[in-house]
């Protein structure tokens, strides 16, 4: 197990962090965009795992920040996806370039 | 080269081949289910990482309740078969540069900084798990455990306050 080094798990994560970060700044579509958050706050999930197996074996505060964060994104999934259907019956489209009322 | 490393690269490049593929493919109904696979890599690197709890609770929450309902909106409120329109070449290169440079950085940072391994061998089954996320003294979670309990409700609350439709007399 510890013949993989931590920052081979390291890059992994920063990829992924990455991979979601071209998806925000290239999608336009609500939905997909929130695809590419989820995928961010996975790649932080890895990280803090990997960090408690291999930095601070004898404590558990990784496990729990994966637990809570996996929580908040089943919270904030929950009510993304309210505003986006809200948004769909007022606007009939969830592409940011069409709501763009409170902009100004 | 051993089997934990050859299985460690092998769910290394399944996660990022299908991230990639998650956020460049054209249609919206491919692009969730290359999500989902990507998710399950990730359950696949905690097994491997010897959390099978979070293991667990990423396949149950996951894939099993966030990806599903990323499908039902997008069946709410798109053809599934049609393609989301493709971004201009400019905004691809652009972002594409941005990502690369920041990855470039963000990884010359950890690969110089040089991690301490600590020695010693992780418990983490669910027992103690539990026992700690109940715990009221110095290291339990019992106080965060209730602000996220608070914090889900809040949210089931608004969720329905959001997408509920308003009566026509109301409008």
């Amino acid at each position: 197990m510890k013949e993989i080094p931590l920052s081979h798990i390291i890059f992994v994560s920063t990829a992924l962090f990455f991979i979601g970060m071209y998806g925000l700044f290239t999608r336009r579509n609500l939905i997909a965009m929130l695809m590419a958050i989820e995928l961010i706050l996975n790649s932080v999930n890895i990280n803090f795992v990997a960090f408690n197996k291999y930095l601070y074996p004898d404590r558990l505060d990784g496990v729990f920040f994966t637990i809570f964060i996996i929580t908040i994104a089943a919270a904030e999934a929950a009510v993304a996806i309210a505003i986006i259907i809200n948004l769909y019956r007022s606007h009939q489209s969830i592409d940011v370039e069409d709501t763009t009322q409170m902009k100004y | 080269m051993s089997a934990t490393a050859i299985i460690f690269y092998g769910l290394s490049a399944f996660i990022l081949g299908t991230g990639i593929l998650a956020v460049t493919s054209v249609k919206i109904f491919r692009a969730a289910i290359w999500l989902l696979f990507s998710l399950m890599g990730i359950a696949g690197l905690y097994f491997w990482l010897d959390a099978n709890f979070i293991a667990a609770v990423q396949i149950a929450v996951y894939v099993g309740g966030i990806v599903v309902l990323i499908i039902f909106s997008i069946f709410l409120t798109q053809q599934s078969g049609s393609g989301m329109p493709r971004p201009p070449w400019i905004r691809k290169a652009a972002s594409l540069l941005a990502v690369l440079l920041g990855f470039a950085l963000t990884y010359l940072l950890i690969d110089q900084y040089g991690f301490k391994a600590g020695n010693g061998k992780i418990d983490m089954n669910v027992a103690r798990i539990g026992t700690l996320m109940l715990g009221i003294d110095k290291k339990g979670y019992a106080l965060p455990f209730e602000v996220v309990s608070i914090l889900l409700l809040s949210a089931m609350i608004g969720c329905i306050v959001i997408a509920m439709k308003a009566k026509p007399d109301e409008v």
